[in-house]
């Protein structure tokens, strides 16, 4: 075949996208339907599809019934090999594939090495981590084919925030190699805030949010500065230790140390890998079936040396053995926002992404680290909530349908750095009113963090008697205020309150919103910075609002607009950079 | 984003506060104000973000722009597609004749013809019959006139049938595109015009997507599955929309029996004729087609390549075949002068070992000669073969060198005394050797 050029994909109109979610244990596929993002079921019924393939006498598994061949044909099954990709065999963690196929140095990649066909004379194949990615892709492309009746041609991938050029790359060419264009890779965090922002009640607010997603072999937390709908990631942490796997360990310790106790004698099942395999999968159910009941069983045929084992567990005995993987998970979400440089108070939404974060305990120790006005999206702490395992297929889906209608090459430039980065303000800009008692204070109207240019509005009510107002343009930042507890006087304004600044956050890192009143109050407030500008209004009505425009341009030149609802004309001025 | 509300009041207005136009710039957001981070390209908002970007607008402008989008969409949607003018012939139409009126333009869809949706259709004969529904007639004044109501209905009835559409399709040749004309070609745009016949032709393919014909910079692959498809068109073109009318009355059956198989023979007919049509048509298409004779050529090309690289592959092993033929024909040469050298060379010394022994012996038998026969006098015949016996007897016990050590003993010696006793000491010798046994010679003992 000639070849001219780079390989371009179909055209716009032509296109049938998805969203997919690559994960390293597990994967998902969704769709949009009405402006609605839909995961789609494979035809094993799984919505969230194991990232394993397993090859037995020739044919190829995937999914949950490839995950099933761990425990009889380990060796010819892959698993985790998500995180390979792109990479070298020195820089890879192969700690999650003891108990699968394991990954080889094969030049510049990493293999397997597995028998993928049939007859007992063939040799094993090696198969580098793009020809296991592009097998899986091609599996997962046909059950969303099926499913859908028309041939998926294009899809959005989410990918984790350390993923480097090398990784896309290595993925885009394992799509290609499964016949799959690649529109536009999304960062799972931001993936996950889009499915919550893209719900028709959703109102689009500036807010700070914090994505925990709590995987099988790896935890990410990101802090997201959600500006008018415009995604600014703060700070990442990544972690290894405190995951899924980490949960399923606790419980095969448990069930094993009982079976060991409940059969004195018996072989140990953790020393036997096909024992092992059995625990650990069992494990993994019941650790699921805790997420939703209080209490599960745990049952596996000949656990080790022809013994059947069963036994259950209640939730708050998990909850009580796992207590130290919990606590890491709180760890990692308290390092990020401290990461961010912001303080709990600064965080309006917390939202619980991944399989791990079904969990109930989970949402429960993290909705302790933040105030109460922090909303916490998961669905043991919120009804509406999405099914954390689909958030990020979800927004892969609705970031395709957005952008199905442009060329490959639109798409390229949009998402160009010279788009992508801009300037952000580092403080707030407002407006200064009075409150209650006479006192100046800061009305923010441009959070900080907010990516310029940006226009924002806010209304603003004119003096009781109405007249000639100031309307004065101030930056503005935040500062935590520690109030010592003092009888009797408990209102937020109350100067007379001893007042601390508590610029670090992390000596009382470990409070929990009881309203004990021993405990110091803080709270965030707007301190009044530099002022940039003054505008007056004259002759506002009796009652009147007063609306105050800010837009800040790219060049950094505020341009300020003030009227009267309702009124004439108005004020508008610019303060240069 | 709605904007947000605050209670808290504004202050008033200082006294005395005053400023050109009532604005007042302060300070300004210095460059530490701000810091440089990378926003994701995700999400609805960041879409117009990235419009406003890369138009260099500013939000204004891009609101005004969008809105203005925005409207001429639904102004679109409302009115663009059924506002074509009315022909004031057609709608003088005779109902009856409906076979032959174009539906599309009826309802003023001719632009879309088969392209409009079912959705547009319903659009335009509801308007259609909003504007010349009898009833408005009669308002006006003119009564009994319903004829292009009737065309209406029947273009709908028509179009919004599936199988009668597409039979209607299958015939409207204002839908055809015609192919180029040499003189059209001539002027280049050779992929252009024939493009445009293949797409309007695509309209009666049962498989989708059909390949697009695309131009000079194609690959290989896509033209040879272009002219593939195309060779192998699967079309749902038929054309009973030209039967004749079948006499519908029960007096004569066979008539219509009759009538029916002319229609049927006449559908397969142009059936056959279309299909030769359009097989004409891409014979004259991939004639002129120049990536197909460039294909060839890279093939060819492509092919000689091969064939010159295996034969100088060939001529290279042969050569390097013949040298070392040569070269091992020279060495066996060399070998085997130098063995004929070495054969001719051992022949004269054998030769020279021969003569010598002869030599020694006729010195042996001459000693004996010499020494009379070891006798006084004549020496008798017998004696004489007696001695001489001894001496062969004695020259075949021993080997050359031994007859050469001999020969020089004997040689010079005249006295028989001398002669006899080396010999005498000879015959000791080899009798001590083993080579002779005692009394075996008699004279010479």
């Amino acid at each position: 075949m000639a070849d001219n050029g780079p390989k371009t994909g179909p055209a716009p109109g032509d296109r049938t996208v998805i969203g997919i979610t690559f994960g390293n244990s597990n994967s998902s596929i969704a769709y949009t339907v009405d402006d609605k993002a839909e995961v789609i079921a494979n035809e094993d019924g799984d919505r969230q599809i194991p990232t394993i393939l397993s090859y037995v006498d020739g044919e190829e598994y995937y999914g949950q019934q490839a995950k099933a061949f761990l425990v009889r044909n380990p060796s010819n099954t892959v698993a985790y090999f998500r995180d390979f990709l792109g990479k070298e065999f020195k820089s890879i963690d192969p700690t999650h594939n003891h108990a699968s196929a394991h990954p080889q140095e094969s030049g510049e990649t990493v293999a397997f090495t597995v028998k993928d066909k049939e007859g007992e004379e063939e040799t094993p194949s090696t198969l580098s981590v793009s020809e296991v990615s592009a097998r899986y892709l091609r599996r997962l492309v046909g059950s969303a084919s099926d499913y859908l009746g028309k041939k998926v041609t294009s899809a959005v991938v989410t990918v984790p925030t350390n993923f480097n050029d090398k990784q896309k790359a290595a993925l885009t060419a394992a799509a290609a190699a499964a016949d799959l264009e690649i529109l536009q890779f999304i960062s799972e965090p931001v993936a996950a805030v889009l499915a919550y922002d893209a719900r028709p009640e959703a109102q689009i607010a500036d807010k700070i949010v914090v994505v925990a997603e709590l995987g099988g072999t790896r935890s990410d937390v990101a802090v997201v500065a959600s500006r008018g709908g415009l995604y600014t990631v703060l700070a990442t942490v990544h972690d290894y230790e405190y995951a899924g796997v980490a949960l399923d360990k606790v419980l095969m310790d448990h069930f094993a140390k009982e079976f060991l106790k409940k059969n004195s004698g018996a072989a140990d099942p953790r020393e036997n890998a096909r024992s092992l395999a059995k625990l650990r999968f069992e494990s993994e159910a019941t650790k699921k079936a805790l997420s939703l009941g209080t209490n599960a069983s745990f049952s596996v045929e000949s656990l080790s040396a022809g013994i059947d084992f069963a036994s259950t567990i209640n939730r708050l005995r998990y909850e009580t053995i796992a207590r130290s993987v919990f606590e890491g998970f709180n760890r990692l979400v308290e390092s990020a926002v401290k990461k961010a440089g912001l303080d709990v108070l600064d965080v309006d939404e917390v939202i619980l992404s991944g399989g791990t974060s079904h969990t109930p305990r989970i949402a429960a120790n993290v909705s302790h680290i933040f105030p109460q006005t922090t909303r916490i999206l998961s669905p043991s702490t919120e009804t509406t909530a999405i099914n954390p395992s689909e958030l990020q297929a979800r927004g892969a889906a609705l970031q395709a349908s957005l952008i199905q209608e442009y060329d490959a090459e639109d798409i390229n430039q949009s998402t160009h750095a010279a788009v992508t980065t801009v300037p952000h303000i580092t403080n707030a800009i407002g407006v200064i009113s009075l409150s209650e008692s006479g006192e100046e204070v800061f009305v923010p109207i441009v959070p900080p963090e907010t990516a310029v240019p940006a226009r924002r509005t806010v209304l603003v009510a004119a003096p009781k008697d109405g007249g000639d107002v100031l309307v004065k343009i101030v930056e503005g930042n935040t500062h935590i205020k520690v109030t010592k507890p003092e009888p009797k006087t408990k209102e937020n304004g109350s100067k007379a309150a001893k007042v601390e600044d508590a610029g670090d956050s992390d000596d009382d890192s470990d409070f929990s919103d009881d309203d004990d009143d021993d405990e110091e109050k803080r709270e965030k407030v707007w301190k009044i910075g530099a002022t940039l500008a003054e505008a007056a209004l004259r002759g506002v009505k009796k009652g009147g609002k007063v609306e105050v425009t800010i837009n800040v341009n790219a060049d950094r030149s505020v341009m300020v607009t003030t009227r009267e609802v309702g009124g004439k004309g108005g004020v508008r001025g610019t303060v240069s950079a | 984003m709605d904007p947000t509300v605050v209670s808290l009041p504004l202050p008033t207005l200082p006294e005395g506060w005053a400023a050109e136009k009532d604005f007042k710039p302060v300070g300004k957001i210095t460059k530490d104000g701000t810091s440089q981070r990378t926003i994701e390209p995700v999400g609805p908002h960041f879409l117009a973000h990235a419009r406003r970007a890369r138009h260099k607008r500013t939000f204004s402008e891009d609101d005004r722009i969008q809105a203005q989008e925005r409207a001429k969409n639904v102004e679109e949607d409302n009115d663009s597609d059924i506002s074509e003018p009315e022909d004031p012939m057609m709608l003088q139409r005779e109902a009856k004749d409906w076979k032959s009126q174009d539906h599309y333009k009826v309802l003023g869809l001719a632009k879309y013809r088969h392209k409009a949706t079912e959705e547009q259709i319903k659009r335009a004969h509801r308007k259609k019959v909003l504007k010349h529904h009898p009833d408005k007639k009669a308002a006006a004044g003119r009564t009994e006139d319903d004829n292009f109501f009737k065309c209406i209905q029947k273009a709908t009835e028509v179009l919004l049938d599936p199988t009668k559409r597409r039979q209607f399709d299958s015939v409207d040749e204002e839908a055809d595109v015609e192919p180029p004309t040499k003189k059209q070609l001539a002027n280049g745009n050779f992929y252009k015009l024939w493009s445009r016949v293949f797409k309007a032709e695509a309209r009666f393919s049962k498989n989708h997507p059909v390949p697009t014909f695309g131009d000079e910079k194609a690959a290989k692959a896509d033209v040879e599955n272009f002219y593939n498809f195309w060779y192998n068109f699967d079309s749902w073109r038929t054309f009973e929309y030209l039967d004749e009318d079948v006499p519908d009355d029960n007096e004569n059956r066979d008539q219509k029996r009759h009538q029916e198989r002319k229609n049927l023979n006449a559908r397969k007919k142009k059936k056959a004729e279309d299909n030769a049509r359009l097989r004409k048509l891409l014979d004259d298409c991939s004639a002129g087609d120049e990536r197909i004779k460039r294909f060839r050529q890279e093939a060819s090309a492509a092919k000689n390549k091969k064939r010159f690289e295996r034969e100088a592959a060939e001529k290279k092993a042969a050569e390097e075949a013949a040298a070392k033929k040569a070269a091992e024909e020279a060495a066996a040469k060399e070998a085997e002068e130098k063995a004929k050298a070495d054969r001719e060379s051992n022949k004269k010394a054998k030769e020279a070992a021969k003569n010598a022994v002869k030599k020694n012996k006729r010195v042996l038998k001459g000693s004996v000669k010499d020494a009379n026969y070891f006798v006084e006098g004549d020496a008798s015949a017998a004696t004489i073969d007696a001695v001489l016996g001894d001496v062969e007897l004695v020259q075949g016990k021993i080997d050359p060198d031994e007859i050469a050590a001999l020969a020089g003993k004997l040689n010079g010696l005249k006295v028989s005394d001398e002669i006899k006793s080396v010999w005498k000491g000879e015959i000791a010798r080899l009798v001590a050797a083993g080579k002779l046994k005692e009394g075996e010679a008699k004279v010479l003992a």
